[in-house]
């Protein structure tokens, strides 16, 4: 990773006055996470750039103290990142400051500086980088690297060699540096400390509280560090690289604008209370949004949560805050770790259960086994089933047709198909079932959750 | 005369008597110590005091506790207490009925003075001389109502002289015939079908003498064959029947179990009044041309049958209806129960008939369950259990399962004698009742602590930790779990080398296995893309005999059980390859199969891991050349104003060459892939086929096999090119190196290899060897350790790995999956498959550095 800094102005050897750093020399600096270098490419009274050299040592990263980082092959030795802000932090502190023993006075005034970054990883695309810099007056230019140029089909890499120029102090271009390449980089954002949001205030002081992406910057920034600790499943699914919290994102992003989750939420609860159930199974309960609202209305005597992820568990009992229950909340409560398509004991004798969003996450060959699960076995009086109408999904601004609306989602089917499948359903295992609208209803396509209440004959 | 007190083997023995009538001395000197439960010594548990009254009630729930755990592992219990009250016997006559074991008395009625003599004799006994004459008072008063009570056996004890007299014997249950091993002929229910039962009869060897009236049955050497029940009723010849097994059963070439018709037909008999419907009408119509003898023979006869048998030292059950794990060898009303009707839902169907519960989808008992009572199109294996009613009466055929051969022996009906009322058979257009899912797992079948025995590592545990992660994969993305017979063991590489800017190097692959003993191993090219196991079958009727309903003939999956392709035309299109390469090798017939399951890999590595290649190993790539680009001109320019960084300068150069390296060695695994002749499949292992896994054959047989295949489609099936070696020969060595280094060399890029003993399963010395151990190449290890991994500060560190966690995991997985083959080949039930292919995915989520 190298950030050099050009300057024009007269004379231009004052850069290294300002940064108290010699030309005429190089230097090394040992960091906690590797080295930094200072040297000048150039040094004349027209222009003087100095160059700050990051290595940041790979193996350190996987073997080092806290195991910041899980994989040999990382970008970390290339890319500008919090590690450049420390370093600047380091090595070029005094200027960082504002202090100059030397030239004060230059210290203070604005000069023709231009920056270079190679390489900076923006997660945001070119437009991005620049409305972060250039209301603070920079003019930028950027040059774009391909993944691969010989499998050009996969398209450009995200990351760019990056110039900044402007009039403006050394100590301004320093901290804007210091507070924005964390920012680019945003979630390989592994800072190390607790002072986060001191050091943003100081360093964000004067420009930050005026810059229209703020909100976006004190995100990003304040982004604490994912757990360190991998968790088992991460090893299991890490050739597919896919990231569960990234997929849900994406259906909120498709759903929200109808509020559909809440009306969802709405519909299943109404349909409970209507059936009279007091002992309720939420299959798939997630991080427990449902199990939120059943377990704030008193109406509700015995909830189960059933999900197959341990790790959506956690966070839903974090979330439920169930270790504060008082004992005789906490008593109504459970959560289990069970997958819908194996039989179990543990889901039996309940009056009813909700399915809300799950089984088009399942693959359909294991449809049948799903069936056998919760009708047969389960078995409680009332199911509710929530599934996506298919016909609905051009409806949403910004779903690609053909698409679903979860990258996860195995189907999603029309009310033709829900009706013939639970159907099917009810006829095998002695339900009636009756269908209820979720969510506005177009007049062509229906509305956008199909629910089937499913009824014990 | 001394009583003989006789009690069933699994019972719950109650001793009444007041305190100091000598329970605790009659137990010790009658039962094993841990038989016995006696009152005092939970209160001791629970309060230090054997006397503290005051702890009675809290002393009685331990008491019951452990009675409970006993009689549910099939252990008799002897409760030592006074239990003179009825208050205090009720519960333990409810417990004796929930485990389903007959509760028995042994009363101590000795006189008062005698007992409160010798409680005078023991200084923790200070109580008055009331407490007893209570006790005494209480428990004449029980002892006329205890039958009444439930107790099936009373024996009551007057006197010291006929307490030291009396003697227990044990007698086995009426359902217990382990010691009898058959071979067996189980035959399915008759209903009167009397030609049908001759001919079959013949068909399994047996002599019939007489068709009509008076029958003589010769039984094959050592065979005898069992009746499932429901001899009667619908059929045209009930007494015929009757008369065949009756003669059978009584002159030892048969047993027999009654069925619901049969016991209907008894109470018909008795003179109950029962609804002449199901057919019982024209048996007993039949009957009325018998003579009177003959009914009343037959009335004892089926009043006089066993609810069950259990057979073959525990290792057969048959009932007419089936029975679950916890009823066999038990005796009580509901266990007849379940074994004359099964369970139903309490709800009917349709047509009117109780819905019944699915007893067996959910059975997990090691006993093999053969019943009828339902008819079915054809017998199937549901997890150790089979229905062989296949419908005689109603037009079906008359089956019989001979065991321990297992193999069906089946006639047709000569016509329909009754009409169902729910049609079994397949209607004119051909189409059975859809089958349900039957082989639904169960959630205890994986989740917990668990420990799985196999036949190379003798337990192997999975920690629960595991299993709930691997719930997670099973549960979200893997392929229909009764295609997933196997999953392969993660594999160790070789020691560290200490080479210079080598991390790896086939001297120490070598060095293993000579240390542990294998003389002989085979280096195999390591492909580099991703693993792969296959399942073909020859059609999709091949697969749904083999593998049940099930979608397609055939898959491929990855090693954590995914399907591998999205595509599923990619996916049918290279099973069409394989399957038609097998036709053409001849192979269906050589092995006589209509499966095969190969361990393969397949290429490029982009079409599995085309995400990670883009996101993270080109991703890299661009910021390292993209970065080490300008660093190194900055440095030259720096360089040529005479600054000192010629030393620095030529670093960042090695860095960018390395760069370089490194995105080569990922572009040599990924190409585009827009058909199957894109793909490669190279297998390695023919890991199973119909009747045999094929572990016991040594590597060249593998290679030599799976050769003849591709050899048939040398444009997506690949062969694995090998080389075999003497571990303790220096030329051989070398030979093993100059092939390492040419497979690896910048030229080729390859992987690696893999060194194998060559046996497949090798034992070394401390048990068995590891199954395979790999030696990557420098370059490609460029995408595993990072670009600069060969910077000699780098590889000093990367040296110090810990390989002994992924060889322990590599053994246990290999066990594992070997497992799962044998069970899968030998037919066992799927979640005896699952539970070890579950443990593999298991032991692939401890944490273990994801580079070895």
């Amino acid at each position: 990773m190298l950030l050099t800094i050009t300057n024009e102005g007269t004379p231009a050897t004052d850069l290294g006055y300002l940064l108290h750093k010699n030309p005429g020399r190089a230097q090394a600096f040992d960091l906690p996470f590797g080295k930094a270098h200072v040297f000048y490419p150039e040094s004349s009274p027209e222009r003087c750039t100095a160059a700050l050299l990051l290595e940041v040592d790979p193996v350190g990263l996987v073997r080092g103290r806290g195991r910041a980082l899980g994989q040999y092959v990382n970008d970390r030795p290339y890319a500008a990142s919090s590690f450049l802000s420390v370093a600047i932090s380091r090595v070029f502190g005094s200027a960082l400051s504002g202090k100059s023993r030397d030239r004060p006075e230059a210290a203070e005034t604005e000069l023709p500086l231009r920056a270079r970054l190679a390489v900076v990883p923006c997660r945001g695309g070119e437009g991005f980088l620049r409305r972060l810099f250039e209301p603070l007056g920079y003019s930028v230019s950027v040059g774009a690297y391909p993944l691969d140029e010989s499998f050009p089909e996969w398209g450009e890499s995200p990351y760019f060699t990056v110039e900044l120029s402007a009039e403006v102090r050394l100590r301004d271009l320093l901290n804007h540096l210091y507070v924005l390449v964390p920012v680019l980089d945003d979630d390989k954002h592994y800072w190390v400390g607790d002072d986060e949001v001191e050091k943003l205030l100081r360093r964000g002081e004067g420009w930050l509280s005026g810059h229209p992406e703020r909100t976006a910057i004190t995100e990003r920034y304040l982004k604490h560090q994912r757990s360190l600790a991998r968790d088992a499943l991460e090893r299991l699914v890490e050739e597919d690289g896919e990231d569960p919290e990234e997929q849900d994102r994406e259906e909120e992003a498709v759903e929200t604008k109808v509020r559909l989750p809440e009306l969802r939420i709405g519909a299943v609860l109404a349909a409970l209370r209507e059936a009279g159930a007091r002992r309720v199974l939420d299959l798939g309960c997630g991080e427990g949004k449902l199990l939120r609202a059943l377990l704030g209305d008193r109406f509700f005597e015995e909830i189960a949560g059933l999900d197959v992820s341990h790790r959506l568990l956690e966070v839903a009992h974090r979330r439920l805050r169930l270790d504060g229950l008082p004992e005789n909340q906490r008593g109504r409560i459970r959560l289990l770790q069970g997958s819908l398509t194996y039989r179990d004991a543990r889901l039996a004798g309940f009056d009813a259960a909700a399915v809300v969003e799950v089984a088009e996450h399942l693959d359909p060959y294991r449809l049948a086994a799903f069936e056998r699960v919760v009708f047969e076995f389960a078995r409680p009086r009332t199911v509710l089933l929530t599934t996506p109408n298919a016909e609905y999904n051009p409806l949403f601004g910004g779903l690609p047709p053909g698409e679903f609306r979860h990258a996860d989602h195995r189907f999603e089917w029309t009310r033709e198909e829900f009706r013939a499948w639970a159907e099917g359903v009810g006829g095998r295992h002695g339900y009636g079932v009756r269908f209820v609208p979720v969510g506005a209803e177009d007049d062509a396509v229906g509305p956008p959750t199909q629910m089937g209440v499913f009824e014990l004959a | 005369m001394p009583e003989k007190i006789s009690i069933p083997e699994l019972c719950l023995v109650v001793l009444v008597g007041a305190s100091g009538s000598g329970k605790s001395g009659f137990a010790r000197e009658h039962f094993r110590p841990t038989e016995v439960l006696s009152s005092d010594f939970c209160r001791g548990l629970v309060s230090d005091d054997e006397n503290d009254q005051t702890v009675t009630k809290d002393a009685f729930e331990v008491l019951h506790f452990i009675a409970a755990k006993r009689l549910a592992a099939g252990k008799l219990v002897v409760v030592d207490a006074t239990n003179v009250q009825k208050a205090a016997r009720k519960p333990l006559v409810a417990l004796a009925r929930e485990h389903d074991v007959l509760p028995v008395a042994v009363v101590l009625d000795l006189p008062e003075r005698l007992c409160h003599e010798r409680n005078r004799s023991r200084p923790d006994r200070d109580f008055g001389p009331h407490v007893v004459r209570n006790q005494a008072k209480q428990l004449r008063r029980s002892l006329k109502g205890l039958k009444r009570e439930g107790f099936r056996h009373v024996a009551v004890l007057s006197s010291p002289e006929e307490v030291a007299a009396a003697t227990v014997g044990r007698r086995r249950l009426w359902t217990d015939r382990r010691d009898e091993t058959g071979p067996f002929d189980i035959v399915g229910d008759v209903h009167g079908c009397a030609d049908e039962l001759v001919e079959l009869l013949e068909k399994l060897g047996y002599g019939v003498q007489g068709r009509e009236g008076e029958f003589e049955v010769g039984a094959p050497e050592g065979r005898r064959a069992i009746f499932l029940g429901d001899l009667v009723d619908r059929g045209p010849r009930s007494p015929d029947v009757l008369r065949l097994v009756m003669g059978m059963v009584r002159s030892g070439t048969a047993l027999c179990v009654p069925g619901n018709h049969d016991a209907k037909l008894v109470r018909a008999l008795r003179g109950n009044n029962v609804q002449l419907k199901y057919g019982l009408a024209e048996t007993l119509a039949q009957l009325e041309d018998e003579p009177p003898e003959f009914v009343e023979d037959v009335a004892s006869f089926l009043d006089g049958l066993v609810s069950h048998y259990v057979l073959d030292g525990g290792k057969l059950v048959v009932a007419h209806a089936g029975l679950k794990e916890k009823f066999q060898g038990r005796a009580s009303g509901r266990v007849r129960d379940f074994a004359l009707f099964g369970e139903t839902t309490g709800e009917t169907d349709e047509f009117g008939l109780p819905v019944r519960f699915d007893w067996a989808s959910g059975y997990r008992g090691d006993a093999a369950v053969v019943y009828g009572h339902t008819p079915v199109p054809g017998p199937e294996w549901v997890n150790r259990t089979v229905n062989i009613d296949t419908g005689c009466a109603f037009g079906g055929g008359l089956t019989a399962l001979r065991y321990p051969e297992r193999n069906l022996v089946s006639v047709p009906a000569r016509r329909t004698y009754y009409e169902p009322a729910r049609p079994f058979l397949p209607d004119e257009n051909g189409a059975a009742t859809p089958r349900p899912y039957d082989d639904l797992l169960d959630i205890e079948d994986v989740l917990g602590k668990r420990i799985v025995t196999t036949k190379l590592q003798r337990n192997v545990t999975i920690r629960e930790e595991n299993a709930a992660a691997a719930l997670e994969v099973m549960g979200r993305h893997a392929a229909d779990p009764r295609w997933l017979v196997y999953l392969p063991p993660t594999m160790s590489p070789s020691d560290t080398s200490n080479r210079e800017d080598l991390l790896e190097h086939p001297a120490e692959a070598l060095a293993y296995y000579r240390r542990e003993g294998v003389s002989r191993v085979i280096c195999e090219e390591k492909h580099m893309g991703s693993r792969a196991i296959a399942v073909v079958c020859r059609d999709e009727e091949a697969a749904t005999r083999r593998f049940g309903t099930i979608d397609g003939a055939g898959i491929v999956y990855t090693r954590t059980g995914r399907r591998f392709f999205d595509d599923r035309s990619l996916e049918d299109a290279l099973l069409g390859r394989l399957r038609r390469a097998l036709s053409a090798a001849g192979m269906w017939e050589e092995f006589g199969t209509d499966w095969f399951c190969l361990d393969s890999e397949v290429m490029p590595w982009s079409v599995k891991a085309g995400g990670l290649i883009r996101n993270q190993y080109a991703a890299v790539g661009a910021a390292a050349r993209a970065s080490l680009a300008e660093t190194v001109t900055s440095l030259e320019a720096a360089a040529g104003r005479g600054l000192d960084l010629a030393g620095l300068a030529e670093h960042q150069r090695g860095r960018l060459d390395a760069a370089g390296r490194y995105v080569e060695a990922y572009r040599r695994y990924s190409w585009p892939v827009r058909s199957v002749e894109d793909v490669r499949l190279a297998p390695f292992h023919l890991l199973a086929s119909e009747g045999r896994v094929h572990l016991d054959r040594d590597h060249e047989w593998h290679l030599e096999a799976v050769g003849r295949l591709c050899r048939e489609d040398d444009g997506v099936l690949l062969e694995t090119s090998h080389l075999t070696a003497e571990t303790g020969d220096p030329g051989d060595e070398q030979k093993v190196v100059r092939w390492w280094e040419e497979l690896t060399g910048s030229s080729r890029g390859g992987e690696g290899m893999v060194v194998k003993p060559l046996e497949f399963v090798a034992r070394g010395r401390r048990g068995i060897a590891q199954p395979g151990v790999k030696c990557r190449g420098r370059e490609y290890l460029r995408v595993v350790y990072g670009p600069e991994y060969t910077a000699p500060e780098n590889l000093n560190r990367l040296r110090q790995r810990n390989l002994s966690t992924k060889r322990s995991l590599a053994l246990r997985e290999f066990a594992l999956g070997a497992e799962a083959l044998d069970r899968f080949v030998g037919r066992e039930p799927l979640y005896r498959v699952h539970e070890c292919v579950f443990g593999v995915l298991a032991l692939e989520s401890e944490p273990v550095d994801p580079r070895l």
